[in-house]
């Protein structure tokens, strides 16, 4: 099952606190997460933990499931970081800001696990 | 054993100027007011993983070379690029973003700050609306009304509501948080919504409908408002625009919710106009929650500096500005630079997949002090002392006020402004003359 979603992404206290701490795993575990209330998490079949794929027009990208019963149905949050940003809108649409906030999404459940900050950036490199 | 009172935060826009810590042996061994996020800061001297070394990427790895070897790499990155881009410069002083400057107009370089993913769109506002401001401190003592639109501070700015908005006690606002009311309008429910006397929970991107909704409020057009907008009722808009007009003082505090969203730029144009409308009935202001500690001085220096506060394009030999065209995400996804110096900002975490992709095919040069995502694309990596820890300096508050940063221990590291002074005389010899 495939969830359609509206995806933001934003900052969070962890992400804040690991600002220069990214090789640490405690910046992977501040970041590299969706948000979706309960309910869309029971529609995928998933529990908090597991591992989600999130696919946009511009990239798709592995995160853990994370409950937050405070965002309204189908609103996906990724704290802002490397994983966020592989499936966020380059587009800046003339006026400098990339699309951020509000990208059309596809989240599904995976077997996949997401990759660590090195593994993630290391793709762009070998690309 | 010193104790060091009233040194600055260093991290968020609140720069919080009332931390006090001990440093024993060159170590901070205590830290006291800060938040989380400035805790971090703090301890992340001696916790975190420093860029002990000059670097250089030779077969794909990085490896240690002598400081002057890394500035000789750097210098020749920049000489022989027709096209470079310097970017962030926002966690840093305000001297070093005058530095910064110099270099670019040097090189030819285009100059942008974490504006770009950030409050550039605010930026914009100012210039077509202005941005009708206050200091914090006359928030503190005289707001009734306080908005958060499209920010979290609980988590991106922790102290920024005990400290000068909803909680804060002032010489007007006596009884603190029960004496203000707080709004929060966001896509979701966020913890500081949680805190608030009246959430709005808007339909994510219609924040220019909410806008314009409300401005037809408070001018006395309600009859044009539909039932709902922006998936909030009229009953409700109509409320809130009356909360509005009768506050005493209100502050609108906005953040990425506005300037990431649809309409961009001109949701923060909304809001002055907003604003505009509300100064015809009382007092009201706007600030926006700004990020990086000195990204509002990056916009100060440059403006001073160059007339621009942000994406300034000396490749023509004058500024030259005109953010979509020469914003940093715009040149690297155009794949139109072929060099970039980054200091003090992350692209490499917080850009767009596109420019990130670009940034790991061009010559990269990184100025930090701890390793990052932008440390895996880079090919010249210089270690930076921590300014407002390591060395002191000034930077500008969200709200344009300048503080002095303390310097708290000594470390052998350089800091960010002779980093860019060594550039800028090696670039000197290289290109035989400024």
């Amino acid at each position: 099952m495939k969830l359609k979603a509206n995806l933001i992404s934003g900052r969070t206290a962890d992400q804040g606190a690991h600002l220069e701490a990214k090789t640490y795993r405690g910046y992977f575990d501040a970041c590299a997460y969706c948000e979706l209330n309960s309910a869309d998490l029971d529609k995928l079949g998933v529990s908090e933990g597991d591992s989600l794929k999130v696919t946009t027009d511009f990239g798709e990208v592995v995160v853990f499931a994370k409950a937050n019963d405070g965002n309204p149905d189908g609103l996906a949050f990724i704290p802002m970081g490397p994983w966020a940003n592989t499936v966020l809108d380059p587009d800046t649409h003339g006026c400098g800001m990339p699309g951020l906030k509000g990208v059309p999404a596809e989240i599904e459940a995976t077997e996949e696990k997401p990759l660590d900050m090195k593994s993630l950036m290391k793709q762009y490199r070998e690309d | 054993m010193p104790v060091i009172k009233d040194a600055v935060c260093s991290l968020c826009g609140s720069l919080c100027d009332d931390i006090t810590v001990t440093v024993e042996d060159n170590k901070i061994t205590k830290i006291e007011n800060a938040c989380i996020l400035g805790h971090s800061k703090f301890v992340g001297m001696f916790e975190h993983d420093r860029i002990e070394n000059p670097m250089i990427r030779k077969d794909g790895e990085l490896v240690p070379v002598p400081y002057e070897e890394a500035i000789e790499a750097a210098a020749k990155i920049l000489v022989n690029s027709r096209r470079t881009l310097s970017y962030g410069w926002c966690s840093t002083s305000c001297e070093a973003i005058a530095k910064a400057i110099q270099l670019a107009e040097e090189t030819g370089s285009l100059i942008d700050s974490t504006a770009n993913v950030c409050h550039g769109p605010s930026a914009l506002a100012a210039q077509e609306k202005g941005s009708p401001g206050a200091s914090l401190g006359v928030i503190k003592n005289r707001a009734d009304l306080i908005v958060f639109w499209g920010c979290n501070p609980v988590h991106a700015h922790p102290r920024h509501m005990s400290r000068y908005s909803s909680f804060s006690k002032g010489f007007f606002s006596t009884k603190g948080r029960k004496g203000r009311k707080m709004v929060v309008i966001d896509v979701r429910k966020t913890d500081t919504a949680k805190l608030a006397d009246k959430y709005v929970e808007i339909e994510q991107g219609s924040d220019l409908l909410l806008i314009t909704a409300l401005r037809s409020a408070v001018n006395g057009h309600e009859d044009v408002i539909p039932e709902t907008v922006a998936g909030i009722s009229k009953e409700e808009i109509l409320e809130l625009a009356e909360n509005l007009k009768n506050a005493q003082f209100s502050c609108i505090f906005f953040g990425m919710g506005v300037t990431q969203s649809r309409s961009k730029y001109k949701n923060g144009d909304g809001v002055s106009s907003l604003i505009s409308d509300l100064n015809q009935h009382t007092k009201s202001v706007m600030i926006g929650m700004r990020g990086h500690y000195n990204v509002t001085g990056f916009g100060q220096v440059a403006t001073w500096e160059t007339g621009f506060p942000m994406a300034i394009d000396f490749a023509r030999g004058f500024p030259y500005y005109n953010p979509g065209e020469t914003g940093a995400n715009d040149v690297l996804v155009r794949e139109e630079a072929d060099a970039a110096i980054i200091s003090a900002a992350d692209p490499g975490a917080h850009f767009p997949q596109k420019a990130v992709r670009h940034l790991a095919k061009i010559p990269v040069i990184q100025i930090d002090p701890y390793a990052n995502p932008t440390t895996e694309i880079a090919d010249v990596v210089i270690p930076a002392a921590v300014v407002g820890i390591e060395a002191e300096g000034t930077a500008y508050r969200m709200d344009a006020i300048p503080l002095r940063m303390k310097k708290l221990i000594d470390t052998e590291f350089k800091t960010d402004e002779q980093i860019a002074k060594d550039l800028i005389a090696k670039v000197r010899e290289l290109k035989e003359g400024a």
